[in-house]
């Protein structure tokens, strides 16, 4: 059944010729003068700067750019010599936000979902569901709840929906840039399993190049222009290695940038844990008896699996949710505030003392521009006018947003939201930073500025808490590593232990 | 979420929700033509017998059912304090009059809106959200577009009530949530609304990709069925609409609203 069902899917071919969009409202196109042709069964991992229009070209394989009223059309696309936007069906698209993509309760209705609409007599669904499902490596029963599934497994519930309609175009969008690590395999070896059982073609848009390396023949990197190479991985990215570089690809094996180990002598204690039970709802603890020092002039960073309560226990250090039980003791830089329990101090107060960045900019943005989203927090503390434009001039030119400060933040690039939310924060000058997962998702480019930034707010004294899955970045910046796994089983290493080798006294 | 799982053992669950919706709407008319406690009362009776009988005694009674038990009384109490007064009146403030006319007034509303809520929340606990949209595109022939569309969207509930939270603490840690409740909760509303906006978006890209609103006709992984079962339920229905009105008309109590 499972051979039968699967193969039946024939590669389609893929072809534009000057192809151009510009979306509705924009003086500029996404893309424009397209020349690409993909051959049947081609495994393609198109690559670019962000903005190089690499989504676009995707969402209009699949069909999905919409009509006249949404955007303009230029030159042709076609798949298998049919227009794409006719040819809905043929193509399956995976897109990156593992939670936006699920449209039924239960795992196999999901499945079906695709296959009701194209109109496959009921008799056939089930055994098409069934296989898909073998497919991408979900055993589960049919009746499971879609919202009890890991971020991995919905990315292979999203595959497997589009496997089922038996399509011969897959297209994924960044299919693993929301996932943890364990997440990312998932989901490429499932990938790469259906790309072997049904011979389909493939386009896969993603940063990190490494994780698909095994999977595709053929890179694809496209620019403003048009596509600027194209060939075999091996001759593109060492032939290319400079100028994808600076378009923010991550090639294999890269570190975009290191940290110098941190020079601090004399290091206080900011905020330190005593036997602290947190819990994102009262009463329901996720972790239970964490001991842990935050340090002026140190970056922790906290690891653990999705679910083990990295982002709980650094909200609770933050001072936003109560402690469940145990105790949170300040240092002596964050005197000043009413009582010493973080969770009962005023929100103004929390501003100098500790900030936080949430992992998704857009739950933090308050205001209509980026300039009155910066003065949010300096107006919070009664700042004049002339004080306020001191502390956010030279923030815009750190963080390089000088020229959108009319824009309106939930405009901006994923990369400028990030810089955005960071840069907010950093305005109230803040003595203890918590920043939740603050490269998710981001190309080396962004990684890089991101990185340097808080090594050097570590250099100037800031306390810095990360919660992060990215191996890279506890490597080549932090200084200590928390790594929640189990209830109980937290402990706190020198994170340079494994990546550098001259080794330094863990501060906590 | 919860808001989106039925637990597929209790009884009645495999019945079409359109049935059971259906089911309902007698007893509902009945009760609203007239202002009595005989009718209500004898259709609480026999909605208790009825649930019970058939095995969903234990939600009857559930913290699920507490809003009707609570709301119920108070609706009664402003109907005995401000409803029209006839009879004996027994104590007198302001506007407030208490007597014999609004007591039974009071009375007939209370056992009313027991006995329209109560089936409807408890029948309502053993409809699946899925199965109800199979119900209403398929047997009632309901657009598919519009009943799948709304239930997909009952996804993003879930995480809209985890951005609600999210929102809340991301307010207090940018300084501003000190002071200005109610202004702020109408800015977080915004921005929820614009979260939800743009998942929406994603989820109808999704959506679009795997042939939702493609021409030409849809099939159903799942058939609604509506057979004897569905026809017995709705007879239930009928029946208990049927008995608390002839006891009102027999005990002399039935009068309608609009005599």
């Amino acid at each position: 059944m499972t051979g039968g069902a699967i193969a039946a899917s024939v590669p389609a071919s893929i072809e534009a010729r000057g192809w151009g969009w510009r979306h509705g409202g924009r003086s500029v196109p996404a893309v424009s003068g397209l020349d690409l042709r993909v051959d049947p069964g081609e495994r393609v991992l198109l690559l670019g700067a962000s903005g190089a229009g690499k989504s676009t070209l995707l969402h209009g394989l699949a069909g999905v750019l919409g009509g006249d009223d949404e955007g303009e059309s230029l030159g042709e696309l076609t798949v298998d010599g049919r227009p794409a936007s006719a040819a809905r069906g043929r193509s399956g698209l995976v897109l990156q936000d593992p939670d936006s993509q699920i449209v039924m309760a239960r795992l196999g209705d999901d499945v079906a979902f695709g296959l009701e609409n194209l109109g496959v007599p009921t008799d056939e669904i089930w055994g098409r569901v069934g296989a898909a499902l073998e497919a991408v490596g979900l055993r589960l029963p049919l009746d499971h709840s879609t919202s009890a599934l890991s971020g991995g497994q919905r990315q292979r519930l999203a595959l497997a929906g589009v496997l089922a309609m038996r399509p011969g175009l897959i297209l994924l969008d960044e299919p693993t840039a929301n996932l943890d690590p364990e997440g990312v395999h998932e989901v490429r070896d499932a990938v790469a399993r259906v790309a072997d059982d049904t011979g389909a073609t493939l386009v896969v848009i993603e940063h990190r190049v490494s994780v698909w390396m095994p999977v595709v023949d053929r890179v694809v990197v496209l620019g403003h222009g048009g596509v600027l190479a194209d060939g075999s991985p091996d001759a593109v990215l060492v032939g290319q290695a400079a100028p994808l570089r600076a378009a923010g690809v991550w090639l294999p094996s890269d570190v975009p940038w290191r940290a110098r180990r941190s020079t601090a002598r004399d290091v206080e204690p900011l905020m330190a844990a005593h036997r602290l039970d947190v819990a994102r709802v009262p009463r329901v603890p996720v972790q239970r008896g964490l001991d842990l020092r935050i340090d002026t002039g140190r970056i922790t960073a906290i690891t653990g699996p999705n679910g083990a309560g990295k982002s709980t226990l650094a909200l609770t250090m933050a001072g936003l949710l109560r402690p469940d039980g145990g105790r949170l003791e300040p240092g002596a830089p964050m005197a000043g505030a009413r009582g010493d329990e973080p969770w009962r101090w005023r929100s103004r107060d929390l501003l100098t003392r500790i900030g936080t960045v949430f992992q998704h900019p857009e739950h933090q943005f308050l205001t209509g521009s980026v300039l009155a989203e910066l003065e949010v927090g300096p107006r919070a503390l009664k700042m004049s006018a002339g004080e306020r434009r001191e502390r956010i001039a030279p923030l815009l030119a750190a963080l390089r947003l000088e020229a959108l400060t009319s824009a309106n933040p939930f405009t901006l690039s994923g990369g400028e939201k990030r810089r955005l939310s960071v840069a907010t924060v950093l305005a109230t000058r803040p003595r203890m930073l918590v920043l939740d997962e603050p490269t998710f998702g981001q190309d080396a480019n962004t990684w890089r500025e991101l990185a340097r930034l808080i090594a050097d707010l570590r250099d100037d004294g800031v306390g810095i808490i990360a919660v992060t899955h990215d191996e890279t970045f506890v490597d080549a910046v932090a200084d200590n590593r928390f790594a929640l796994g189990v209830v109980g089983d937290a402990a706190m290493t020198d994170a340079a232990a494994r990546g550098r080798s001259q080794a330094g006294g863990a501060s906590a | 979420m919860s808001i989106a799982t039925v637990r597929p053992d209790l009884p009645l669950a495999t019945i079409n929700p359109v049935a059971k919706v259906a089911a309902t709407i007698p007893l509902s008319i009945g009760l609203v033509l007239t202002l009595d406690p005989v009718s209500a009362g004898v259709a609480i009776l026999c909605e208790l017998i009825v649930f019970t009988a058939v095995g969903l005694g234990p939600l009857l009674w559930s913290p699920r059912t507490l809003p009707v038990w609570i709301a119920a009384p108070l609706t009664g109490i402003s109907m005995v304090l401000y409803g029209a007064p006839s009879g004996t009146t027994y104590w007198q403030f302001g506007l407030i009059e208490v007597s014999d006319g609004s007591i039974a007034i009071g009375l007939a509303t209370m056992t009313r809106v027991i006995a329209i809520a109560l089936p409807a929340v408890v029948l309502f606990l053993t409809i699946d959200p899925t199965d109800f949209a199979d119900g209403l595109a398929q047997t009632l022939r309901l657009p598919a577009r519009f009943v799948l569309g709304a239930l997909a969207a009952l996804r993003l509930v879930g995480s809209s009530i985890d951005d609600w939270r999210t929102l809340a603490l991301a307010r207090r840690a940018r300084g501003v949530a000190d002071r200005g409740v109610i202004r702020r909760s109408l800015g977080q509303a915004f921005a929820l609304l614009v979260l939800a906006i743009r998942r929406g978006g994603i989820l109808a890209t999704a959506m679009e990709s795997r042939g939702f609103g493609a021409p030409g006709a849809r099939t159903w992984a799942r058939r609604a069925t509506f057979g004897a079962p569905e026809w017995r339920v709705i007879a239930v229905g009928c029946l208990v609409a049927v008995v608390s009105v002839s006891a009102a008309i027999l005990a002399g109590s039935w009068n309608l609203v609009w005599s």
